[in-house]
Parts: structure tokens; C-alpha cells; sequence
């Protein structure tokens, strides 16, 4: 009986959902006040009941209930209560659930902390969002529902996919989904805009905290994704470029250029219908990503059990979200105001720049992941596209936006002196070029080009954020002046040159491992040594080893460097009792300048074992690097800023008519 | 649609082939830059078994016969091009993951150029016309507007009308 | 009007890729099907044993002459099995002579497989090491090609074949390459 409860909870927050999507709406257009108080509580409802859902699943996995389809697939007693958990999102129909929870928990967190904001903004908003839950519930309902039984009930479970079982999956596609539905709020918000026709700077301060949650999430969940792969695949690597990594690239990359166009939108109620048609693209580009994953159009590593039923529904879904939100904008974005003027030279001008480079990437990812599909379907032959033309095509454009970075963030809006950057960025512009230029020398790299051109590069991003902090303070006093900056206005500051530290170190990480990286292949016997990088690998052999739903066979390494032991690596080759492919557990030595990497292969006999080494300097950072980028997002917003907007907006919550009617339209955008 | 899904899964019936003790420890060079031109191009190569992995990463046993192959190529002499040359007559463009520069593969290799450029010029006319407009006499409204946004930077939105 | 349309850019762009997607979407679109190079080209040289004979050897020139089909085929395969029957009946029909290219298979096995289940071909060329099927691109069995009188391959299914294919896309294409001669 209890699945069928999770299955009515859906069934009603669908209900909800359809009442929140046209009932505050139109409340909002009538100005009827009950109406649209109405988007609260729906709000919380749906909560309620897809929170109600979940926990029957999840439940459903522990108490190993194999008469639910989805459960009796992906379940298994001997699972561990940890991966019972996770593979509730461990596939389609589960992950789809995730997806409906989280949404509905970002819609009452908009409830939540929308206290100040004009009701008939927070109606349109809420019934936005319940517009796509309405769409996820209806693909759940309708063509994946987790809660389908099945008879006669099996024994026992087929087990959720080996690869899943790890700690590090386990949370990643609930960040990353966190990352993903976040940016329906800033969606949300832009539709509410364009309905009401008020598009100004309160919307940009309305939806900036909201994207900057949403795009810190999608960075730690991407980080994490790719984490999860350097030490779960075996193979060394940290991004692989497939459709999948790239689907999630790509609403980053448009959610990095919506935060920094919403900053000029805020500040200076420029670039409107760029921003608005920034917000509309990274959720849109979200959405395009599951529908990638789901329907079996693309080969990808991690494709869910494709069904091209499913493709076609979210296809349908696709065009109603993304093509009604872009056929809104088509009619009212002419009317949006142009907003402030600036001169060419301003930080108007180089955030336009990283809005612009940012968006080539984000184009040329989708066009290469959908270019097998585009060749076939115009019929000029079939063709591959992989990490090396995606490496050729980052290589070329990414350096220009870390040297946008340094200039963008010391510029002034509206106009800044180019005699006032050069003598600003003179000196960093100097050191950066004379340490890009040292790396080249023979006892470093050695003439490579790219080794002094990444770390150039991330000179350049140190250096020139220095220099800007060092302007910032010079009418502060001091340290103290600095410490009464964090704890004041300036913590938004501080994140984005925390943000872009973790740029700077991310190019060093990159730079470091794919220039210095050694990988090796071999064959050992147990008491063979290799030696790469200065560090001898001691195989002592492989051993069995019971694993509470696999055996694994388990390499053991010594690891020293000038005789000295430093590590102990137990990588391991698992096979897992249900699904019998073999997966590969990595032992990894992880220190901050380099990681040291086992990989076992397979058994040649006589105890023999191939295997790779790899030595990976500075990989660490790609990762850290994530990391500081997310505490800068954070930081940002804890700026007081958003705290008082709040209770700002309150004062000002009349809807100004603002540049809603064609005549007062003179845009020069 | 049924034909697609039973393709499928008669492909991934295809790749539980026999499998071989796949390593690449046992091709030595005793060229380093052999080795190393050896191991780029079964990383570039995509297997055609496990579709989503490399030549060197697969274990099917047709990847193993092509490793096999192109190292005997690559020992007798021949070099990277000639390697891609081979497997392009077999298997078409579509087993290089480093799609070849030619008439076809323009749009894929100067499309992302071409977009930049695109941007580029509608990014730079409009700056000239934010740069311009403020030569030009503001009308009251934007006037007003400026005032706004002058006076109250932090806060600025459009004036009311 | 032109500031009216620019923001209709954005939606033609989705139109575009929506267009696409759908095209995806067809049954018939199969992002793992690699098309031959081969079609046209002649059948690449190959001199092996007979699976039935190891003493006789076979080459590509042997088989010049007469429209043929080349059917790449392994007791180790499960979908040839499932399309053996199929082959079976096609052989029955007598309408184009079947080649069998036992890919890397064991002899004593493929023997007892023809045995068993009928042997719908004019002959089989053994090829142990698949150094051939290689030659030849098979990435997968089973795959059958179609060779005109020329040796000139003229059409490759990859993949079991079906009856509908045979009747419908097979058989057209054989007599068709027979009239030509």
C-alpha cells in the first residue's frame, strides 16, 4: 500500500501544481489579493507531498520492496543503507523525482524569503514555477513513474549500477540538480518580468542571489562529478567531454555570464534584454541537458535507459518551456530600456566581453555535442567529435577571458581612463609576462609555449586582483579598514576576488597536469619497483578481498621517494555480485602539489598484473579551485546588500510602470 | 521505435564478447616519441564496440586486435597518419574522436570562430551606439533617468514616468 | 521592424535545434551505426581457409563474377543465432548465394553450429585471427555485405537481417546488380 502512497502525493502535487500555475497568475493581472496570497501555501503543499513522495521511495529502498519496479532495478538487500539512499536518484525515474523535490524546494525557499518583494511579483514568480513542475510531474506521471509495481514480486533486486555505489556519487547528482533547478528561479524570475512587463534593477537584485546559489551548487556538483571520475574510472582523467559533463557545462558557462550581467544590470540597468535572455538560456539550456541525458539521441557514458517515448515527451516539453519563454521575450523584450550609457572603455564594456566569450563556449559545447547529430541528420557523413577538438577550441578562447578578468575588474562603470588601467595594471602586466616568459626557460618547461602561456596567464589573474585590492584599500585604513570592509558592504567584492582566485588556480592545476602529468602503463610482478617522477612504486601483490556486495581484488603498493616510505596505495579491482562488470577503485597518494595514482589493470597470471601509474602534479587545484570559486559565491552573497534590499523593496513595493509601455520604450540597446 | 531499442540492446548483447587480458603494458617502443605518438592515437580513436570509450581505454576484443594492428604498424615503421589513414578506410571518419579538417567538418571547425566574430560585431556596434548616445541630447525621460541612476547608484531602476 | 525581429533571433536559434532534436528522435536515426566506407570500393583482398576444408584456401578473386552476399557470422555471437533462421530461408529461396565469414571463431564449434541449425551458406571463409574483418570494418556481428559481379561491395547491413529487410531492401538490390551483370 505505501507505494501507492508516494504515487497519490504525486498525483497531488500535480494538482497543486496546476492550481499554482494559473490561480496566482491570473490573481496577479485582476488584482485579486486572495488569489495570488494563494501562491504561498500551494507552494508549501507541493512541498509537502513531493517530500512525502521521496521519503515513500526511499523507504521503499530500505525496506528492499521489490514489488516496485524502480526498486526490484536499482535495489538490493545486500546494498549498504548509504547507496539504498542514493539509488533513489541512482536513475531515471528517481533522479526525475529528485529533480520535482528540489523544485519544489526552491519554490518555498522563494516563499520563504520573499516576505518583501510585491506580492504580484512573488504570484508571477511562484506560478512560473509551478508551470515546470507541472511539466516534470506530468513526465513522471506519465511516462517514468517510480512507484510502477510489478507481479510476480522478485526475490531480490538487480542492484543499483557499480559506478553509483561510491560516496562521492552519491551526492553529486543531488548538488548538481540543486545547480540545475536554481536556475529556474532566475527563470522564473525573468518570465515574471517580461508578464509584468517591469524589467528593472530590483528584478536584477531579486534574481542575483537566487542564480549565485544556484550557479555555487552547479560548481561544487560539477567539481564533485569530475573528482568522482578522476579516482572511479581509472583512467587519471578529471573531465572527459562527454554529452553528459558537457551538459552541465553548459548552463554553468551562461549561468557564470548571467551572474556577471545581472551585476551590470543591477548596478547600472544596462544590458536588460541580454540579461533577461541570459536567464531564459541557462535554465533552457538546463532543461536541454535532461532531455539529452533521457532520450537516447547522443552516446554518452552515463546515458539513462533511454526511451525514446521519453524524448518525445520532454522534446514536447522543451518547446513549450523554452520555445513559450523565447517567444515572450520575441514580444516583449523591444520595449525593455537600454538603460545607462557608458563608453567604450568601461566595466560595462569588459563584462560585455566575458558575456560574449562565455556564450561562444557555451555555443561551441553545444555544437559540439550536437554536431554526430547534426551531420547525420543533414547527411555529411558521421563523425566523432571529442576531447581534442573541445581541448583546441578552450585552449584558443579561454585565455582571453582570464586577461578580461584582471582588466574587467579594476575598470570603473561608466568610463574608466585607459591611462588609469595601464597604470594600474603595468606592474602585474609586467610580472605576469616576465614569469610566463621564465617557465619557458630550460630548466623549467623548457620552451613549451602552453606552460607559459597557462601560467602567465594565472600570474596575470593574481596579480591584477592584487592590484585591485590594493586600490580598494588605499582610502581604508589598513588591515583594520579591511576587516570593516568583509563585515560591511564590500563582501561581494571579496567573493568575486575570491571567485577569481580559484580562476587563477584552476588554470594552474590544468596547466600543471596536462603538461607534467606522467602516466604509465605496465606490467608487474609482485616485488617489482617502477620509478616515475622521483618516486618508486613497490608492487607487493594482490590479494582477495570480501566487500559487503563484491569481492575485490586489492593491489598493495609502497610508495617511497629517496628511500623513505611515504604511502601505502590499496587500489582495487571489485566485482560486484549482481551486475558482474568489474569496476576499478584507484589507490591515490593526494598531496597539493602532486597526486600519486594506482590503477590496477587486469591479471596476467603467476600473480602478474598490468597496471597504470600515473604521477599528476597540482590536480588537486582543478578541484580547490571549485572550491574557493564556491566560498566566493557564498561570500558574495552575504553581502549586506541583499539583506537590506529586502526590506528596501518592501518601501518600494508599488509596481512602477517603469518602461512597460511601447511609448515610453526608447531603447538603445 | 521497438527497432531502435532492440538494436540496442542486441549492440550491448555485441559487446559481452569474449574478453582478452587487455593491457597496454606489453607494446614497448624503443623510440620514446613512438611510444608516445602510439598512445595519442589510441586515445584519439574511438572504439566502435563501447562506443564511448577509447581504442586504449576498451577491453573488447576488437580494440584489442585494432591496438594489436596498429602497433605492428607503427613497429614496421609507419607513423600517426598513416595509422589514422587505415582505420579511416575501415570505419569512416567517425572512429577519429579529432574530427579531420576538410569541406564537410568546415562549419563544425569555424562554426564556434564564426559565432565569436558574429558577436564580436554586433557587441562592438552596440558599444558604439552606448558610446555615441551620449553626445546625442537626451530626451526628459532618460534625463530623469540618468538623475536616477546618478544620484542613487546602488539602487538605480527606471524612473517612473 | 528589423528591432523587432532581432529578438526573434533566440527562438529561430531553439527552432533550429529543436529541429534537430526531433530529427533524433526518428527510429530510423541510430547514433551507434557506422556507415561503411566500403560501399563502393571492391572487397579487400583476403586469402583464407574453408571453416569446412583447412586445407583450401579461398581468395576474393574466387569469388568474382556472381552477385553475392557476405555474412559475417560467429558461434560466440548471440544475434547471428537469432538470425540464422532467417538465413536459413533466404538460402532456401535460391535467389543469391551466401557467403559466410566465421569471425574468430572455433572450427569444431562452428561446424556443429551449421549442423545444427542449418547451412544456408555457399561456403565459409574461416577467419581466426579477423585480421579480414578488420579489412572489411566489421565492428560487430553479425554484418552482412552485398558484392556485385565485380567484387564491388554495394551495400552493408549491420546488425541481424530480418525478412522485411530481405524482402524489401535485399532482394530488390540483388536483382537489380544481376540485370547490370
Amino acid at each position: 500500500m505505501i507505494p501507492e502512497i508516494g504515487h497519490y502525493a504525486l498525483i497531488l502535487a500535480l494538482s497543486l501544481a496546476i492550481i499554482q500555475a494559473i490561480v496566482p497568475l491570473a490573481g496577479s493581472y485582476t488584482n485579486t489579493h486572495s488569489w495570488m496570497a494563494l501562491s504561498r501555501p500551494l507552494v508549501w503543499g507541493q512541498l509537502l507531498f513531493l517530500t512525502l513522495s521521496t521519503a515513500v521511495l526511499a523507504n521503499a529502498f530500505l525496506a528492499n520492496d521489490f514489488s516496485v519496479i524502480y526498486v526490484a532495478q536499482h535495489g538490493n538487500t545486500k546494498l549498504p543503507d548509504l547507496y539504498k539512499i542514493s539509488a533513489v536518484w541512482g536513475a531515471h525515474e528517481g533522479s526525475l523525482l529528485l529533480w520535482a523535490f528540489l523544485l519544489a524546494a526552491w519554490s518555498a525557499a522563494i516563499a520563504l524569503f520573499s516576505r518583501n518583494l510585491p506580492l504580484p511579483v512573488v504570484a508571477r514568480v511562484l506560478s512560473v514555477m509551478g508551470m515546470i513542475s507541472i511539466g516534470f510531474l506530468l513526465f513522471l506521471l506519465l511516462t517514468s513513474n517510480p512507484f510502477d509495481r510489478t507481479f510476480p514480486v522478485p526475490f531480490e533486486g538487480r542492484e543499483l549500477n557499480p559506478m553509483l555505489q561510491d560516496p562521492g556519487l552519491a551526492i553529486h547528482p543531488p548538488l548538481l540538480y540543486m545547480g540545475y533547478v536554481g536556475f529556474s528561479v532566475a527563470f522564473a524570475f525573468s518570465i515574471a518580468a517580461l508578464l509584468g512587463g517591469k524589467l528593472d534593477a530590483s528584478w536584477a537584485r531579486w534574481s542575483r542571489p537566487w542564480t549565485t546559489v544556484a550557479w555555487v551548487f552547479l560548481t561544487v556538483g560539477i567539481a564533485l562529478g569530475s573528482w568522482w571520475a578522476y579516482y572511479e574510472l581509472g583512467w587519471g582523467g578529471w573531465w572527459f567531454w562527454d554529452p553528459v559533463e558537457n551538459a552541465s557545462l553548459m548552463p554553468w558557462l551562461i549561468g557564470t555570464a548571467l551572474m556577471h550581467s545581472l551585476a551590470v544590470t543591477e548596478k547600472r540597468g544596462a544590458f536588460k534584454s541580454w540579461t533577461v535572455l541570459l536567464a531564459l538560456f541557462a535554465f533552457s539550456l538546463s532543461l536541454l541537458g535532461t532531455f539529452l541525458v533521457r532520450s537516447g539521441v547522443l552516446t554518452s557514458v552515463h546515458s539513462f535507459a533511454s526511451d525514446p517515448e521519453r524524448g518525445v515527451f520532454i522534446l514536447a516539453f522543451l518547446l513549450i518551456a523554452i520555445g513559450g519563454s523565447l517567444l515572450l521575450y520575441a514580444w516583449r523584450a523591444p520595449y525593455i530600456s537600454g538603460g545607462g550609457r557608458f563608453d567604450l572603455i568601461s566595466r560595462e564594456t569588459f563584462l560585455l566581453g566575458n558575456n560574449l566569450l562565455l556564450s561562444v563556449l557555451a555555443g561551441l559545447i553545444l555544437l559540439g555535442t550536437l554536431a554526430p547529430l547534426i551531420y547525420d541528420a543533414m547527411e555529411w557523413g558521421k563523425i566523432s567529435v571529442g576531447f581534442p577538438w573541445f581541448n583546441k577550441m578552450f585552449v584558443l578562447l579561454t585565455p582571453f577571458l582570464a586577461l578580461l578578468m584582471g582588466v574587467g575588474s579594476i575598470s570603473r562603470w561608466k568610463h574608466t581612463d585607459a591611462s588609469f588601467l595601464v597604470k594600474q595594471l603595468k606592474v602585474a602586466f609586467i610580472i605576469s609576462m616576465v614569469f610566463g616568459l621564465l617557465t619557458l626557460l630550460p630548466m623549467f618547461s623548457g620552451g613549451n609555449l602552453m606552460v607559459g602561456l597557462g601560467m602567465g596567464l594565472a600570474m596575470w589573474v593574481v596579480t591584477s586582483h592584487l592590484v585591485n585590492v590594493k586600490e580598494r584599500l588605499k582610502h581604508k585604513a589598513g588591515f583594520n579598514g579591511f576587516l570593516r570592509d568583509l563585515s560591511g558592504g564590500g563582501r561581494s567584492y571579496y567573493g568575486m576576488i575570491l571567485a577569481h582566485m580559484g580562476v587563477a588556480m584552476f588554470i594552474v592545476g590544468v596547466t600543471m597536469v596536462s603538461n607534467y602529468g606522467i602516466e604509465q602503463d605496465i606490467r608487474m610482478s609482485p616485488g617489482d619497483t617502477a620509478d616515475i617522477a622521483g618516486y618508486e612504486f613497490k608492487f607487493e601483490g594482490v590479494s582477495e578481498f570480501p566487500g559487503p556486495n563484491y569481492n575485490a581484488h586489492r593491489g598493495r603498493f609502497l610508495i617511497s621517494k629517496d628511500g623513505k616510505q611515504i604511502a601505502i596505495l590499496l587500489p582495487e579491482k571489485r566485482t560486484y555480485f549482481v551486475q558482474t562488470r568489474p569496476m576499478t577503485e584507484a589507490g591515490i597518494d593526494w598531496g597539493l602539489t602532486r597526486d600519486l595514482y594506482v590503477s590496477l589493470g587486469e591479471s596476467l597470471g603467476g600473480g602478474d598484473w598490468s597496471m597504470r601509474l600515473y604521477y599528476k602534479p597540482y590536480i588537486r587545484w582543478i578541484w580547490i579551485a571549485a572550491i574557493f570559486m564556491g566560498l566566493g559565491g557564498l561570500l558574495a552573497i552575504s553581502d549586506r546588500r541583499y539583506r537590506t534590499a529586502r526590506k528596501r523593496a518592501s518601501s518600494t513595493s508599488t509596481l512602477a510602470a517603469g518602461s512597460s509601455t511601447p511609448a515610453a520604450a526608447e531603447s538603445h540597446s | 521505435m521497438f527497432v531502435r531499442i532492440f538494436l540496442l540492446s542486441l549492440f550491448f548483447l555485441i559487446s559481452v564478447t569474449p574478453l582478452s587480458a587487455a593491457t597496454l603494458a606489453d607494446y614497448t617502443f624503443e623510440d620514446a616519441q613512438k611510444a608516445a605518438d602510439f598512445r595519442n592515437v589510441i586515445e584519439e580513436m574511438r572504439c566502435l564496440v563501447c562506443q564511448n570509450e577509447s581504442l586504449a581505454g576498451s577491453n573488447a576484443e576488437l580494440a584489442v586486435d585494432l591496438r594489436n594492428e596498429i602497433f605492428d604498424m607503427m613497429t614496421a615503421g609507419q607513423d600517426k597518419d598513416d595509422v589514422i589513414q587505415f582505420m579511416v578506410a575501415r570505419y569512416g571518419d567517425f572512429v577519429l574522436y579529432d574530427p579531420p579538417m576538410k569541406p564537410s567538418t568546415y562549419p563544425l571547425w569555424f562554426g564556434p570562430l564564426f559565432l565569436l566574430l558574429i558577436g564580436a560585431v554586433l557587441l562592438i556596434r552596440a558599444l558604439r551606439k552606448k558610446s555615441v548616445a551620449q553626445e546625442t541630447e537626451l530626451s526628459d525621460n532618460e534625463q530623469q533617468r540618468l538623475d536616477t541612476l546618478l544620484k542613487q547608484p546602488s539602487d538605480s531602476k527606471d524612473a517612473k514616468k | 521592424m528589423s528591432r523587432y525581429l532581432r529578438f526573434l533571433v533566440p527562438l529561430a536559434i531553439f527552432a533550429v535545434i529543436a529541429a534537430f532534436l526531433f530529427k533524433g528522435l526518428d527510429e530510423n536515426y541510430n547514433p551507434r551505426a557506422i556507415p561503411s566506407p566500403l560501399i563502393g570500393k571492391p572487397v579487400p583482398e583476403f586469402s583464407l581457409p574453408l571453416l569446412e576444408q583447412p586445407d583450401t584456401q579461398i581468395t576474393n578473386k574466387d569469388l568474382l563474377g556472381k552477385v553475392y552476399l557476405l555474412n559475417v557470422w560467429a558461434t560466440w555471437c548471440v544475434s547471428c543465432r537469432a538470425e540464422h533462421e532467417t538465413l536459413v530461408q533466404l538460402g532456401r529461396m535460391n535467389k543469391v548465394d551466401i557467403y559466410g565469414l566465421n569471425w574468430k571463431d572455433d572450427r569444431v564449434a562452428a561446424q556443429a553450429w551449421l549442423r545444427q541449425l542449418g547451412n544456408p551458406y555457399a561456403a565459409n571463409i574461416f577467419d581466426k585471427k579477423g585480421r579480414t574483418a578488420i579489412d572489411l570494418g566489421v565492428y560487430g556481428a553479425p554484418e552482412t555485405f552485398l558484392v556485385d559481379a565485380q567484387g564491388i561491395i554495394r551495400y552493408k547491413h549491420a546488425g541481424p537481417v530480418s525478412p522485411d529487410l530481405i524482402r524489401d531492401k535485399i532482394l530488390p538490390m540483388v536483382a537489380e546488380l544481376k540485370k547490370k551483370g
